[in-house]
C-alpha cells in the first residue's frame, strides 16, 4: 500500500461499474482515475434535505468528503492546492439517502462510517474507502484538473468541486458490499481494549491520592 | 516608530510565520513522528507513515499547506507588561490572518453562526481567537499559535465531574473521547488534559496542555505520572495511524491543572492530529522576530 509503490496498483476508472464495486473487499487498496466530486456537510444537506441536485450527473462517480484549498489561476479557472479527506462520520446522517438518490458508487473520506451507510452500500452497490488523513499534498498531486465548481455560495470548503484525477490513492476500502466495515470492526476491538484498560487504570489509581 | 508601521511590521512577521506553520511541522512533532514510524511494525501502519512522510516532504517541496484544513487560527498571547505596543497587537494579529489567508493560502474557515455564511477571509467575531496573558516584568511578546482544525477539534470535551469520580473519572473522560470521535481525528494524536473547577477553565487548560512541547512533563510528579498512565492506556488500545491499528496511538499526553472547587472536578480534553500545527514566535521590543518552535524543520 505504499504511496510510492507504483507496481501492481489496482486502478478503477469512473464511471464505476456496479460489478467492479461489488468485487471490492474491505482492506483492499485501490487507486482511482476519472471524475471526483466533493461534498461535505452542507452539500449533503442540500441534496438530501432540500432535494436540490447539482448540474453534474453523479451516477457512477466518486464522491470525496473533502474541503480543498483551491486558488484562481490566470486562465480564469482554479488550481488545486491541498485536498486531504475530511471526517466521513459527519455525513452519516445523510449518506444513505445521498447514495440512493445520486447513484455515486465510491465514497472517499477519512475514518469510519455507520451501519446506515453500510446498508446503503450493500443495497445500491457502493463502497466507502479511506485516504490517509492529513496527506493533502499527496492527494492534490493526483488531481490533473479542476473541471468545475457548483454551489460556491456555500464557501470554499463546502462547495461542490469537480476534478479529474489520475491514480488517486492509496484508498483503503473500508465498507464493502459484503458486510465488511473495517473501521467499525476496529472500533469494536478498541472498545473491548478500552474496557480492559479501564480495569487496569482502576488498579493503578487505587492509591493515587 | 509610528503605530501604523508597528502594526504592519508585526502583521507581516506573524503572517510569514503562519505561512511556515501551515507547511512545516514543529520540530518536536516531527521528531516524535520519526520515532513512532521507526517503532511501527504492522505493515499497513508502516504504509500510512510512509504516506505521511511523503506528504511532509512534498508540502515543503511544492510550498503548500500540509493539510487542507489550516484551521481556525488561535493566538495565545503572552504580552510583556512593558512591551511598548500593546494596543497594536490585536489589530496586527487580525491583519496577519488576513494576509496569510490570501498569500499562503489558508482555507477560509470562519463561518458566522445563525447566518451560516463563510466570511471568506478567516475574519469574524472570534476568528482569529485571541487569549491574553500579561507577563509582569517582560518587555517582549510571545505568541503561541494553534491552527484548530475541524477533525481534531471535534473530539474535544469539557465536563464537570463530582469529586468522588476522582482521577479514574478523569481518565474515563479521556478514554471515552479517544474511542468515540478521537479515532477519526487523524491519529496518532496529541492529547491535552485540563483539570480545574469549571467547564471553561478545564477547557482552556486542556488547550494549554496541548500547546506544551511533546516530551515535556508536568513539574508536579503526580501530574507527570498521570500523563504517563493515560499515554500507556491509550497506546494499549492499539488505534494506530488513521485508526487502521498500530503500535502507538499518541504522540504525547500533557496535563495542566488549576485548583478545583471542593465540590467539583472539571476535566477538559483537547486533541491534536498527527499533523499538529502549532508554533511559538517571540517578538522583542525592537520588533525583531524569533521562531522558537521550528528550527530543524526549517532546514528540511
Amino acid at each position: 500500500m505504499s504511496c510510492e509503490n507504483t507496481e501492481n496498483k489496482k486502478v478503477l476508472t469512473t464511471p464505476f461499474r456496479e460489478e467492479d464495486i461489488r468485487s471490492l473487499r474491505a482492506g483492499d487498496v485501490i487507486y482511482i482515475s476519472g471524475t471526483m466530486v466533493t461534498a461535505r456537510d452542507d452539500g449533503h444537506k442540500r441534496l438530501v434535505k432540500n432535494g436540490v441536485f447539482p448540474e453534474i450527473d453523479l451516477e457512477g462517480l466518486a464522491l470525496y468528503h473533502a474541503g480543498p484549498i483551491v486558488c484562481k489561476n490566470d486562465a480564469g479557472g482554479y488550481d488545486m492546492v491541498s485536498c486531504g479527506p475530511t471526517t466521513s462520520m459527519r455525513m452519516e446522517k445523510f449518506q444513505a439517502e445521498f447514495i440512493e438518490r445520486s447513484g455515486v458508487r465510491l465514497i472517499v473520506g477519512k475514518g469510519g462510517m455507520g451501519e446506515k451507510t453500510a446498508e446503503a452500500c450493500r443495497k445500491y452497490g457502493a463502497a466507502h474507502g479511506v485516504f490517509p488523513g492529513g496527506c493533502a499534498v499527496v492527494a492534490a498531486k493526483c488531481v490533473e484538473e479542476i473541471t468545475g465548481v457548483e454551489w460556491e455560495d456555500l464557501g470554499m470548503p463546502e462547495a461542490l468541486w469537480k476534478f479529474r484525477v489520475k491514480e488517486f490513492g492509496p484508498i483503503i476500502v473500508n465498507i464493502d458490499t459484503h458486510g465488511g466495515n473495517m473501521i467499525a470492526d476496529n472500533k469494536k476491538i478498541f472498545e473491548e481494549r478500552k474496557a480492559e484498560q479501564k480495569k487496569v487504570l482502576s488498579e493503578k489509581l487505587k492509591d493515587f491520592h | 516608530m509610528e503605530n501604523i508601521n508597528v502594526r504592519e511590521r508585526i502583521a507581516g512577521c506573524v503572517a510569514d510565520f503562519l505561512n511556515i506553520m501551515s507547511k512545516r511541522l514543529p520540530d518536536d512533532v516531527y521528531d516524535r513522528l520519526c520515532e513512532m514510524k521507526e517503532a511501527e511494525t504492522l505493515p499497513s501502519a508502516c504504509s500510512v507513515y510512509d504516506c505521511m512522510f511523503e506528504n511532509i516532504r512534498e508540502a515543503v517541496r511544492l510550498d503548500r499547506p500540509i493539510c487542507q484544513d489550516t484551521g481556525l487560527i488561535q493566538f495565545f498571547v503572552k504580552a510583556g507588561a512593558k512591551f511598548p505596543y500593546l494596543s497594536e497587537i490585536s489589530g496586527a494579529l487580525e491583519q496577519a490572518v488576513r494576509i496569510a489567508t490570501k498569500k499562503t493560502p489558508l482555507r477560509p474557515n470562519a463561518v458566522l453562526p445563525f447566518d451560516e455564511k463563510n466570511t471568506g477571509d478567516n475574519i469574524a467575531p472570534g476568528s482569529p481567537w485571541i487569549e491574553w496573558e500579561i507577563v509582569p516584568d517582560s518587555d517582549s511578546l510571545t505568541l503561541e499559535i494553534y491552527m484548530a482544525g475541524g477533525g481534531c477539534s471535534l473530539p474535544g470535551k469539557a465536563v464537570v465531574l463530582m469529586p468522588s469520580a476522582g482521577y479514574e473519572g478523569v481518565c474515563d473522560v479521556v478514554l471515552e473521547a479517544v474511542c468515540d470521535r478521537g479515532i477519526n481525528a487523524c491519529p496518532p494524536l496529541v492529547i491535552g488534559v485540563g483539570i480545574g473547577t469549571c467547564a471553561d477553565s478545564a477547557g482552556v487548560l486542556s488547550k494549554k496542555a496541548l500547546l506544551r512541547k511533546i516530551g515535556s512533563r508536568n513539574p508536579h510528579p503526580k501530574a507527570a505520572e498521570l500523563e504517563k498512565i493515560i499515554k500507556d492506556a491509550v497506546n494499549s488500545i492499539g488505534i494506530g495511524p488513521n485508526a487502521l491499528k498500530g503500535k502507538e496511538s499518541v504522540l504525547d499526553v500533557n496535563v495542566e491543572f488549576g485548583a478545583h472547587h471542593p465540590a467539583t472536578l472539571a476535566v477538559g480534553v483537547s486533541f491534536g492530529c498527527w499533523a499538529t500545527r502549532r508554533g511559538v514566535l517571540e517578538i522583542n521590543r525592537e520588533l525583531n522576530c524569533e521562531i522558537l518552535s521550528h528550527k530543524k524543520t526549517l532546514e528540511l
